[in-house]
This record gives structure tokens, C-alpha cells and sequence, in this order.
């Protein structure tokens, strides 16, 4: 109970964030110089948008209007560059599907390696295995994602010739992202995304499991006869657990908010490329809700995060 | 062991004797210095093999971002046309030792009329007066031959091929005077620039008149032929000693030309087209040969030179990144942690609703709004200072909340200490330690920012003074499968900085904070 009410706090105070990010960002935005296409009717269609939506008049009762028209029409505006005309939350909506299912598809990977790894360095802890675990997880962990990708595209692309050098585009892989051919060519994103988040996790989940297993319960539950493994598995392994699923889920929110270069990289039609175009094409729009999602998705790792240590200490749960 | 003990109750009691009778060993001073904080912060750190090497390594890196510019001979603005972009390593004098490295090879598949023009370079570079009818094997000992090495292989061949070499001869336009000038410049260093033009006939290569390489007879497809006295041509096949055919340009007397009237006016300003090798006319632009350690990046610029700039560059970033940090988080953590309270409240707020703007987002922000009026850089910065010293600030705050109740601090207050006083004198010192972890911790999240931005172009870094790892690696993100090293060489060098600093900051914390030591994140 204590926890649905802390839940629902973190939720109406991340909306009140949410929505002071919002007024920056379109106060930002819209400073910003606009300058009309050259091409005559596309000009004028924008400019009759423009009146529209109040431009020339003072900031507030343009972001009046810019919130009027999401909360009734559930408007964000109009691409004009990327994608002519199309509603922005629609070039959006559109975008997101294969952003999350490269990412929900690596996440399914690299959680259990990554957890078996974890629990492999822990219950060998100072031994030979713990350290070479170590030293690859410092390794992974820092080598920068888009080397992975890189070196996904030498080996298997190049070297061996198994996987398509980029994802194939919706109608080249039978219209739809669920076919055979379709994951093929996700693979090697899939992979390139992968190899950080599973150093990550063996980290967190070594670190939970060496402070579970040197507590004063496990002794407890040596004492009353279980077996070693036994104790690992039913007292260790669950309360260490604890915290990493919240965990899990926080890294996937985060991973799906920075795996715009592996979007780059691999030309995925996803929400991470649409960013980076609107930026270059100066598609405000379509920029300022990305910013939004983006925005949207680190808040709410946020909460889990805070979820996630809250579990481990009730103190922090009250949210005092 | 009774033995013993009985032994020791037969000691005769004159050998005992008062120990320190006559000294006072108490108030006695320390023989050895004491050890302080950051001394015992060093002598914890030295114990960690790994942040050592990490240390060292970082040193070496920084090192060779400084002196690289000094060592390398680098021509006038460390920029060649692009002829010789994108070329693996290659020093003459390695090259010579015939070890396979250094040498500006790259391993290929040929077809034997592939094989075929890029040997004709070689013996072209030899035929130099259209007399010297030298064979392929003879050609080979040319140091102008591009071919390293090659053999049969399946339906054609495979061999390695030095890059510069291949390049081979190229068409320039010049000046009466500059003619004269590359003919002094020959007659003084005995290489040879200015090669035979060549024919404008049936036989050269029709499908590129700009290529200045076809300087022997060729069919339609560019095969190299031979052409008897009936005006028969036949296909030369592939083998040691084949000779090829030229096809230079001569006057009526039979000699060979090595200019032609290309245009212009007076006796000053006439072009005059001449044929060079394009190996030594760099010799003889620049006074030594294209040698370049790691090769060239995607546009000609020398890769060492290109590498060291970038890590300078990331390195200014970091390092000024982590300045701002540490004073801005210091001040603000400070404010926040001692005063408490409603002030405390306030500035959290604040601090929380930057801390929840990604990244990115903002950074994309300011380099539309800032990047044209301030540069790239400083609007980059920028960002930092708005949201860069949020972590630095709470660990700060955290610091505060746990000293300022202290027994110490409250006897500094009773004494009549101002409160900057209490919080630079008493307080402050206490959180030095996680201070410059974090701010180490912070060089190598900056590095992967900064390269990660540039890589997307949301920062434009490239230019022919300054480069970033991230640019260079997008230069070559679409070309890199044919010339790997382009993007092998700042891949590595990128990896290399993010795990040394990592270790390293890695060493610091676990030196400060032996508490934290092990749990990571």
C-alpha cells in the first residue's frame, strides 16, 4: 500500500517535471530563427499553420495553443521536412517499433547471460574466473557501443558474411518487422547493443550477490543444515535479486534512450535516426516532441532506479 | 617448550637490566613523518597494479598528444591533395627492411589486365625516355614498382600493392618557369619527375584520358597489346618477361616528348602539360617522401597527426569539463548541504529538473542556438555548466549533511567562526576525496560524450586545424570495410583512453573511499 502511494507520487511529480521540461524546451525551441522553404505552395501551407498556430504573439499564448491542441486534438504539430505534412506524433508512432524491439530483443539476450555471468563472478569470488569476469566487465563497460557495432559488422558481415550489413527496410523484409528476415538483419544491433548492457548487469548482479552472501542470514541458513548451494540459491540469489529487476528495467528505458548511434550506425528507422534528422533538417516539430519522448523515457528510468534502491532500504521508500 | 621456559627461569638475574631507565619515552616525537590524507590516499592507490598501469598509460597517451606534432615531419598544414587519402603506414626505410610492415601494402585480387596495368607502372617508371624496354622481372627491382608481391591465384592473382606507389603518374599543368624549376630540382637529386607524354592514338585508353598510367599500347578493354609492322595488334599475356609496348608521344624524328602547349598567352603565363610521377613530384612539393606512420584519414591529413589532435582535444574538453564541475558542484553542494532547509529544498528542485534533461536533447539545444555565434565548443561547455555538476554537487551535499552536525564543527561555531570559515576550514577538506574521484570518474564520460556527439554531427568539430575521435570515425563510417585502419586506429584509441581513464578513476576512488572499495557503479 505504502508503495502504490510512493508509485503514484513518483508518477504525478515526474508529470510536473515533465511538464517544466516541456515549457523549456518550447521556449527554446521557439526562439529559435524559422525560415520559410523556397518551394512557393509548401511555403504557404506552412505559414498558414504558422498564423494558426500563433506565431508573432507573445510566447505564452503560443504555448498556449501549442498545449490546447495536444490535450484536445492530441496535436504536436506537423513535419514539414522529414516527412511532409504527416502529424508528428504519427512519424513518431511509427518510429518507435523498431526502436523497441531491437532494444526488448536485445535486452532478452543480454539479462540472463549477464545475470549467469554475475552469479558465476560472485559465487567465485577472488578466484581466477572472478577476476578475468572483472577485468572483461571494466573492458565492456567502457569500450564505447558503437565499436561494438563495428566490430559486430567486420566479423560477421565482412569476415563471414552471415548477417546483412544494415536492417532492412519494412518493404524489402515482407512488410512487416516480425518476419524471419526482418530479425535476421536485427541480429547484429541486436549484438552490438548487448555487450555493454550485459557488463553492466554482471557488475550489478556480482555486487548485490557478494553482499547477500556474506550476510548474516546466509550463516544462518548454513547453520540450519541447508547446503551451500542450497543457501545460495533460495536465500542469496532471491534477496539479491531484488534490486535488479527494477534495475533491468531502468537499463532497458536507458539503453532505448541511447541507442540513437546504433540506430545510425545500422540505419534502423527508429526514434533515435528521427532525432538526428529532425535536428539536421531543422524539423522543430518532430524535434521538440523526440525531446519530449526522450525526456519521458529518462524520467521514468529515474523512478525505477529509485525503485530499485527503495526495495533494498524501506527508508528511502517513504520518499522523506 | 617447557625446556625452554625452564631456560628462561635460569636467566641469571644480573643479565637483566631496566629498560629506558634514564630516557623519557613519552611527548617523544614520531620518528617518521606522519602520514596524511592524501599520503595515505597514494600509498593505497600504488597497491592497485591495474590503476597504475592505467596511470602510466594515460601519461604515455598524453605524452605522445603533445609531442607527436614535434616528431612527425609534417609539410605545411599537415595536408596533401587528396592522391594519397586514406593510405595505410608507410615508412621508406621499414618498408625496405622487407618485414611486411610499414609499407603501405594492402593485400588484393587481381585480373591479369588488373595485375597487368598496375605492373606497367613500375616498368613505366623505368622506360622513362622510351628506350629502355626493361621486362617485368627486371621491373621488379624498380622502387617505383607498386607491386610488393604477387602470385596465381585461382582465376587470377593475388599480391600486395603499395598504395603510394599505385597512384603512380598524373597529368599537371605548369608554367615555363616551374618546368625549369622541376628540371633543375631533377638534374640536383638524380629522381626523375617528368615522364613521356603519351600518344593520342588507337591505342591508348579510351575510356579515361585523364589517366596518366596507360602509357603503353592498349586494346579497347585496356589489355596491353602488341602491334607488328602490318598493324596487327595481339593480346600480351601475363608472365615474367613480358615487355610492354609504349605508346609515348614523339615528334617527327622519333623522340620522345615531355611537354606539350596546353593554352594560355604570353611566354609567362603558357601552360604547358607535362606527365609526372607523382611519388617523386611530392618529393619534389614538399622535399621528402610520403612517409606516414599510421597513413592518412579519409580526406590526405597524416592519421598520427589527425590521432593526436583528437585526443588533445578530448582531453581539453574533459579536463575542462571536470574543472567546472569541481567549482561549480563544490559551491553548490556546499550552499545546499549547510544551509539546509528551505535553500536546500529550493536548489534541489532546481538541480533535479536539469539532472532529468537528457543529455543529448540539451546538447542538440544549444549547438543550434550557440554553435554559430560561440563555436561548437564553447557551446558544448556550456551544457556542462548547466547540468554537468549535478552529481558532483549531491555527493558534495551529502558530505555536508554528515559533517556539519559534528561535535567539531559546533565547537568552531561556539568559538565564533563565520560560517564561510566552517564550511572552506572544517567541512570542505572532509570531501576533497570524492570530489576528485568524481571529477576523474567524470574525464572518461565526457570523452564518450563528446565523441558520441561529434560522431552524430550534433557537434561539428571537423576542420582542417581541429578533429575529434568521434569525427574521425564518422568520416570513415561509410568507406572504412576497404581501408579498415581508418577506423581500427581511432576505434582503438578511443577504447584505450575510456578504459585507462576508467581504471584509473576506478584506483582513485577505492584510494579515497576504502570503504567503497568493490561495489561499483
Amino acid at each position: 500500500m505504502r508503495m502504490a502511494k510512493y508509485i503514484l507520487k513518483r508518477v504525478l511529480l515526474m508529470f510536473c517535471v515533465l511538464f517544466i521540461i516541456t515549457t523549456i524546451y518550447f521556449i527554446l525551441i521557439r526562439l529559435l530563427p524559422r525560415e520559410l522553404p523556397l518551394e512557393k505552395v509548401q511555403a504557404e501551407a506552412i505559414k498558414a499553420r504558422w498564423e494558426a498556430l500563433g506565431y508573432g504573439k507573445p510566447l505564452l499564448v503560443q504555448y498556449w495553443i501549442y498545449l490546447k491542441n495536444i490535450f484536445t486534438k492530441w496535436d504536436f504539430g506537423t513535419s514539414w521536412y522529414i516527412s511532409y505534412r504527416t502529424p508528428a506524433l504519427e512519424l513518431m508512432t511509427t518510429r518507435l517499433a523498431p526502436t523497441v524491439l531491437v532494444n526488448f530483443y536485445s535486452m532478452i539476450f543480454s539479462v540472463p547471460i549477464g545475470i549467469a555471468l554475475g552469479i558465476y563472478a560472485a559465487i567465485k569470488k577472488n578466484k581466477w574466473q572472478d577476476s578475468l569476469i572483472s577485468v572483461l566487465v571494466i573492458v565492456f563497460v567502457s569500450v564505447p557501443g558503437y565499436v561494438y557495432a563495428f566490430l559486430v559488422q567486420y566479423f560477421l558481415y565482412f569476415k563471414l558474411n552471415l548477417l546483412p550489413l544494415q536492417m532492412y527496410a519494412l518493404a524489402d523484409a515482407g512488410g512487416s518487422y516480425f518476419t524471419w528476415k526482418m530479425f535476421k538483419s536485427m541480429i547484429a544491433p541486436i549484438l552490438a547493443l548487448s555487450f555493454g548492457t550485459i557488463a553492466s548487469l554482471c557488475r550489478n548482479t556480482r555486487a548485490e550477490l557478494t553482499e547477500s552472501l556474506t550476510s548474516d542470514y546466509m550463516l544462518l541458513a548454513r547453520t540450519k543444515g541447508l547446503t551451500n548451494t542450497q543457501a545460495t540459491w533460495r536465500h542469496a540469489l532471491k534477496n539479491a535479486m531484488v534490486p535488479i529487476f527494477p534495475g533491468i528495467i531502468s537499463m532497458f528505458f536507458g539503453v532505448l534512450g541511447g541507442s540513437m548511434i546504433i540506430e545510425q550506425i545500422f540505419s534502423i528507422p527508429g526514434v533515435g535516426q528521427l532525432y538526428i534528422r529532425s535536428i539536421n533538417l531543422f524539423d522543430y516539430d518532430v524535434y521538440m516532441l523526440d525531446g519530449i519522448f526522450y525526456t519521458l523515457l529518462g524520467l521514468i528510468a529515474g523512478i525505477f532506479v529509485d525503485l530499485s534502491y527503495g526495495i533494498i532500504d524501506p527508508r528511502i521508500r517513504m520518499g522523506e | 617448550m617447557e625446556e625452554k621456559n625452564l631456560m628462561l627461569e635460569q636467566i641469571p638475574a644480573e643479565k637483566f637490566r631496566f629498560v629506558n631507565q634514564d630516557e623519557r619515552i613519552h611527548d617523544k616525537k614520531f620518528d617518521d613523518k606522519p602520514i596524511g590524507y592524501f599520503k595515505d590516499a597514494w600509498l593505497r592507490f600504488k597497491k592497485s597494479k591495474a590503476s597504475v598501469v592505467a596511470a602510466v598509460i594515460i601519461i604515455l597517451i598524453v605524452l605522445y598528444a603533445f609531442c607527436c606534432p614535434l616528431l612527425i615531419r609534417s609539410h605545411s598544414a599537415t595536408f596533401m591533395a587528396n592522391l594519397y587519402a586514406k593510405k595505410p603506414g608507410r615508412i621508406t626505410w621499414i618498408k625496405d627492411l622487407g618485414l611486411g610492415i610499414a609499407d603501405g601494402g594492402t593485400k588484393r585480387n587481381f585480373s591479369e589486365r588488373g595485375l597487368q596495368s598496375k605492373l606497367a607502372i613500375g616498368v613505366g617508371a623505368e622506360n622513362y625516355d622510351g628506350k629502355h624496354n626493361v621486362t617485368v622481372s627486371e621491373a621488379m627491382d624498380s622502387e617505383y614498382m607498386p607491386m610488393i608481391r604477387y602470385k596465381e591465384a585461382g582465376d587470377g592473382y593475388t599480391g600486395k600493392i603499395d598504395t603510394y606507389l599505385e597512384v603512380g603518374f598524373i597529368y599537371r599543368s605548369v608554367e615555363q618557369a616551374e618546368y625549369k624549376k622541376i628540371r633543375d630540382w631533377e638534374e640536383e637529386t638524380g629522381l626523375r619527375v617528368i615522364y613521356p607524354l603519351i600518344a593520342d592514338n588507337e591505342y591508348s585508353y579510351s575510356f579515361d584520358m585523364t589517366d596518366a598510367n596507360f602509357w603503353y599500347k592498349v586494346d579497347a578493354k585496356g589489355s596491353p597489346i602488341k602491334v607488328n609492322s602490318n598493324g596487327e595488334a595481339k593480346r600480351i599475356r601475363m608472365s615474367d618477361d613480358m615487355v610492354f609496348e609504349d605508346n609515348y608521344l614523339r615528334d617527327d624524328s622519333g623522340n620522345v616528348l615531355y611537354y606539350v602547349y596546353a593554352g594560355g598567352g604570353d611566354q609567362n603565363t603558357a601552360q604547358y602539360k607535362i606527365r609526372v610521377l607523382y611519388y617523386n613530384y611530392f618529393q619534389y612539393l614538399y622535399g621528402h617522401e610520403p612517409e606516414y606512420i599510421l597513413g592518412t584519414d579519409a580526406q590526405g591529413y597524416d592519421m598520427a597527426l589527425r590521432l593526436a589532435g583528437g585526443i588533445k582535444l578530448s582531453l581539453e574538453i574533459s579536463i575542462a569539463v571536470a574543472s567546472i564541475n569541481f567549482i561549480i558542484g563544490t559551491l553548490y553542494g556546499a550552499v545546499e548541504g549547510y544551509y539546509g532547509g528551505t535553500v536546500d529544498l529550493i536548489m534541489e528542485r532546481i538541480s533535479d529538473i536539469l539532472w532529468d534533461i537528457p543529455f543529448i536533447v540539451l546538447a542538440s539545444l544549444f549547438q543550434i542556438h550557440l554553435a554559430a555565434k560561440v563555436g561548437p565548443i564553447p557551446s558544448l561547455l556550456f551544457v556542462y555548466i548547466l547540468t554537468g555538476w549535478i552529481g558532483t554537487a549531491a555527493t558534495v551535499r551529502t558530505q555536508f549533511y554528515r559533517f556539519k552536525n559534528q561535535e567539531y564543527v559546533m565547537a568552531a561555531h561556539t568559538l565564533g567562526a563565520r560560517d564561510r570559515r566552517i564550511i572552506w576550514k572544517h567541512i570542505y577538506p572532509n570531501t576533497l576525496g570524492t570530489i576528485i574521484t568524481a571529477s576523474a570518474l567524470a574525464i572518461p564520460s565526457v570523452i564518450y560524450q563528446e565523441s558520441n556527439l561529434s560522431y552524430l554531427g550534433i557537434v561539428k568539430l571537423g576542420s582542417s586545424r581541429v578533429t575529434s575521435l568521434g569525427t574521425l570515425l564518422s568520416d570513415s563510417s561509410s568507406i572504412w570495410t576497404n581501408y579498415p585502419h581508418l577506423m581500427i586506429l581511432p576505434a582503438l584509441t578511443i577504447s584505450l583512453l575510456m578504459i585507462c581513464f576508467n581504471l584509473f578513476g576506478n584506483g582513485l576512488r577505492d584510494a579515497f573511499n576504502p570503504a567503497l572499495r568493490g561495489t561499483e557503479d
